[in-house]
């Protein structure tokens, strides 16, 4: 059996988070929610004699991603009309850019959270702006267009074919969302439609560097479906080149309910999409010193922030992978840092990769949304840290807090969890525990040392969990040893 | 006094100030007129009586309200727009079926600058099929006649907004120029007509037809008359981002000294065919000129053969483009079975007209993959070559005069079904679009059958204030300006 490499390249497009749309003052808002045709003026609608206008902040953004991923700007580039007739393309065809893409030869590295270090250099080959189209709503027996979506900025990112596997194309769209939510651009909320991908796949026999007839997977809305798919397209071509049968250049698309991948339309019908540079738009000229500050602007991106996680903090590279893939969560875990007065970092990692997390997954809510404030996270592993509360209780406190927000302090003391550190009060309470158990005060000093457990267990039963287990086990081994000795003296008359 | 609509809109503006007339007379006095005479000539698609009058008690009110204040001259004064400029509420149809009933929710720049300032809008004038055309014989809403012969056509496409004036319906009127639509129609019908400088005057809501050529303009009786239209109008548009900023220039007609003037005469522009009356009179005007002190140059400007292939794929291309819009699914009415994409192809091709299909086809065609280069590739190098020329003759000379058409206006139905040679009506027009440059139409003789002659005019890019003091200084002095159809 032969052998293949899947080589894979990504399309994909994001709209970008301005307040208006890319060619008009329309805002742009929720297509998922707001009222059909509510954004919509002559421009958007393609109305007879309106024109378009750059929107610079679209521009502003697009850079600060071109930068991110390490392009090329151009100095000038060309916004050109592509033609095709469908009922949500208002005015026939789509200004998007073709010739002259605003930014081209980057790179992004991806990270793998599983893998020890990170890695592999994904190639983009072009980052483009365009407008995005409206949106067909389908009745039984009609359609229904609505244009709230028809010319918001839309940025498209062309990988180089460099991924060789479903899960990396996966992982290259997972590393770009994040860089996108770093920058403040997209909202990454790929169920509203921000993020769509188009993979294309091809396989080559294990180890040639030729290139097999390749197929365009569209309109992949999560990365479920994209990983999905091209498994699946994968398998599918194998499978024909097995039994010798050559795979057809093809545009398709995804069939959810099936799970497969379906023939679109066949390379006869293919389009001619007559671009022609878009005469209603000068070209567009991008200031030298304007592409500066935006890249001095630039925040830290994700793979640098990861790097100094882990030599900063000391955290592993899975716990630094997870704490950089939102700006928001490495804000939250910084400023936790900053407020801690000497806590672990890896301890406060801990806590809010595994308990905060845990509960913020379970309810929905994102971390600056939380009432646990990053202070309070921070108390609380201190409490933790220093034995002023068990962990137990600790796990306690930050259902509260993420219920009901406060401080830490103010919850250990309104539910009276802070530890019995008081030697004398715990010694009375290992006394009383012994005294109320003479059976098993006599299997232990008959051999049974397992038993110390149990004791342990009972007296913390008897303080409902509040005393430090490290001052009960030394109250109960001096107790246990002071009964052995009077056992050994008395034995001994 | 005269009949109302005899005056000149300067005249008609002094009128106003002096409080011998108001706007509100002189809109009844058009409108009469047009219901006079306007099923004779059909300059008209609609009229906006009450919307007329509205903006005519609007402006008496003005008037009166701010005596002595300099108030723009425009203010109080009917004219009509082309059909292919948005006027927010008012049947906008380009002469198409396509567009039947459509009303634009919005103003085109070039109106909102003039309504604002007061003109009063008499309402839609007629125009070729989303302004293809040099006879009006390609709207859909039927031919336009040209005022001094209803035998002929009054050019095109502006033919409706130069009938409109040539037959004193109006005081001046909108038009727009792509390959001649303002200056061809204003010689036919005897009337002066601007095309603008691109860029000039913003194109927001001018329905596109080849985006890199269209031009607003205007059509009037005289020269003085286009100035203040034109200086409204000009000037950065923050809606076109074609529209350039440079300041608009401020236009002197106080009969300027033409002793400094350089004029080239390109030889290229009287060529076989060429109407010998057309020329004789376009040569004694550049006499007339020489007479006054200019000095006239024979210039080359070698590319002009290839401006008419040059055009035909340029203009088709974008209109290909731009026409794509005209699907039925927002406006216009939607024809077929009611199902995608079986509507598009019925609507579009029931509702087109036959030029603007064999242009959006040719547009098509131009822009194919494997002959893009070859065809809009190339065009688009040999438009270049057009522009240096002019740049080469700019060198030498302040302005170009030659021919405005190679014919008086023609018979209604003469090139029948020859496109081709309809397309070469504006071999001398296209050149000025495909540089940029601004022109100027206006008369200077008649033939044996009483058909107006025009003489164009053309500038250097932005340079309207030049074409404006020579013709104006022309005019000064001769009286085929004031000669006007018997209607």
């Amino acid at each position: 059996m032969t052998d293949f490499d899947p080589v894979i390249g990504l399309e994909v497009h994001a709209e970008l988070l301005t307040r208006s749309k890319m060619f008009c003052g329309c805002a742009v808002v929720d297509s998922t929610a707001a009222e059909p045709n509510s954004s919509v003026c002559e421009i958007c609608s393609g109305m007879p004699g309106s024109l378009p206008v750059i929107n610079q902040r679209a521009v502003e953004y697009a850079l600060r991603v071109a930068l991110a991923l390490n392009c090329s700007i151009a100095e000038t580039s060309v916004f050109a009309r592509k033609n095709y007739f469908y009922p949500d393309l208002p005015k026939g065809f789509q200004i998007t850019q073709y010739e002259f893409p605003l930014a081209t030869d980057g790179w992004i590295e991806i990270d793998d959270p599983s893998a020890p270090v990170s890695s592999k250099r994904v190639r983009i080959r072009r980052v483009h702006l365009e407008e995005d189209t409206g949106k067909l709503v389908h009745r039984e027996r009609h359609s229904l267009v609505d244009y709230n979506r028809s010319g918001v900025p839309l940025l498209e990112i062309v990988s180089e074919p460099d991924l060789g596997s479903a899960d990396q194309a996966r992982l290259y769209s997972l590393s770009l969302r994040s860089l996108l939510r770093y920058l403040e651009v997209n909202s990454g909320d790929l169920e509203k439609g921000v993020m769509r991908f188009e993979a294309n796949v091809s396989l080559r026999p294990a180890g040639s560097v030729e290139l097999g007839t390749r197929t365009e997977i569209k309109n992949l809305n999560s990365f479920r479906a994209l990983s999905r798919s091209i498994e699946y397209e994968i398998d599918r071509q194998a499978t024909l080149l097995r039994s010798g049968k050559p795979v057809a250049q093809d545009t398709l698309g995804w069939n959810e309910e099936q799970q497969i991948t379906v023939s679109q339309r066949s390379k006869e019908e293919a389009h001619d999409y007559r671009y022609f540079p878009e005469p209603d738009l000068p070209p567009l000229h991008i200031d030298e010193t304007w592409v500066e500050q935006i890249r001095a602007d630039l925040p830290e991106l994700p793979a640098v922030k990861r790097a100094r996680f882990m030599s900063e903090y000391g955290l592993n590279a899975y716990a630094a992978g997870v704490l950089t893939a939102e700006r928001s969560t490495a804000a939250f875990y910084e400023a936790a840092i900053e407020s801690s007065q000497g806590t672990s970092p890896v301890k406060i990692a801990n806590w809010l990769s595994g308990d905060l997390f845990g509960l913020l997954n379970e309810a929905g809510v994102e971390i600056d949304q939380s009432k646990v404030t990053s202070e309070a996270l921070a108390g609380l592993v201190a409490l933790v840290e220093t034995g002023q509360i068990s962990a137990a209780s600790g796990k306690a406190v930050l259902d509260v807090l993420f219920a009901e927000g406060g401080s830490p302090e103010s919850v250990v003391e309104k539910e009276g969890l802070a530890q019995v550190q008081d030697q004398a009060a715990i010694r009375l309470i290992v006394e009383q525990v012994l005294s109320n158990n003479p059976d098993q005060v006599s299997e232990y000093l008959a051999g049974k040392p397992a038993l110390s457990e149990w004791f342990v267990g009972q007296i913390m039963r008897e303080t409902r969990g509040k005393a430090d287990p490290a001052r009960v086990r030394t109250e109960l081994d001096a107790a246990l040893l002071a009964l052995n000795d009077q056992e050994q003296s008395q034995s001994g008359r | 006094m005269a009949e109302l609509t005899d005056l000149s809109m300067l005249e008609a503006a002094s009128a106003l100030r002096a409080g011998d007339v108001s706007s509100t007379e002189l809109t009844r006095a058009c409108l009469d007129r047009i219901r006079a005479i306007d099923g004779d000539v059909h300059a008209f698609l609609t009229v906006t009586d009450d919307l007329a009058l509205a903006q005519a008690e609007a402006a008496d009110r003005k008037f009166k309200t701010r005596p002595g204040e300099e108030l723009p001259l425009v203010l109080g004064i009917p004219i009509a727009v082309k059909d292919v400029l948005c006027v927010e509420g008012v049947p906008t149809t380009c002469g198409s079926r396509i567009l039947e009933g459509y009303r634009p929710p919005y103003s085109a720049t070039s109106v909102t600058r003039l309504v604002e300032a007061g003109a009063v809008i008499l309402g839609k004038a007629n125009t070729d099929e989303f302004a293809m055309g040099s006879s009006t014989e390609n709207s859909a809403y039927g031919v336009s006649h040209n005022p001094w012969n209803l035998d002929r056509v009054p050019g095109g496409s502006s033919g409706g907004p130069a009938a409109a004036v040539a037959a004193r319906m109006c005081f001046a009127a909108l038009g727009t120029d792509t390959g001649g639509s303002v200056r061809q129609p204003a010689a036919f019908c005897g009337v002066s007509g601007l095309k603008t400088s691109y860029g000039r005057i913003s194109r927001y809501g001018l329905i596109a037809y080849g985006s890199s050529l269209d031009t607003v303009g205007a059509l009037a009786r005289n020269i003085a008359d286009l100035a203040p239209i034109f200086s409204l109008m000009a000037g950065h548009d923050p809606l076109d981002s074609t529209s350039v900023t440079d300041p608009v220039p401020e236009i002197r007609l106080n009969g300027a000294d033409l002793r400094e003037l350089r004029i080239g005469v390109p030889k290229e522009y009287f060529i076989e065919g060429l109407q010998p009356e057309v020329e004789t009179a376009v040569r004694e005007a550049i006499d007339a000129f020489r007479g006054m002190g200019a000095e006239i140059r024979e210039i080359s400007l070698p590319h002009t053969d290839l401006a008419v292939p040059v055009y035909y794929l340029i203009a088709p291309a974008e209109a290909s483009a731009n026409l794509a819009r005209y699907d039925g699914v927002r406006y216009g009415p939607r024809r077929g079975p009611g199902k995608y994409p079986d509507d598009y192809f019925v609507t579009r091709g029931e509702l087109f007209g036959d030029e603007v299909k064999r242009r959006i086809m040719l547009g098509t065609y131009a822009l194919s993959a494997g002959y893009y280069d070859a065809y809009y590739g190339q065009a688009q190098k040999v438009r270049t070559l057009i522009k240096q020329d002019f740049d080469a003759a700019f060198k030498d000379v302040d302005l170009i005069a030659c021919p405005v058409a190679p014919t008086t206006a023609f018979g209604i139905g003469a090139h029948g079904d020859d496109p081709l040679s309809m397309y070469l009506e504006d071999v001398f027009t296209l050149p000025a679009n495909l540089a940029g440059i601004p022109g100027l139409s206006f008369p200077v003789g008649f033939d044996s059958d009483g058909l107006p002659i025009g003489m164009q005019f053309m500038a250097p890019h932005l340079k309207e204030a030049q074409l404006f003091s020579a013709a104006h200084t022309y005019q000064s002095a001769t009286s085929w300006h004031t000669s006007w159809p018997e209607l």
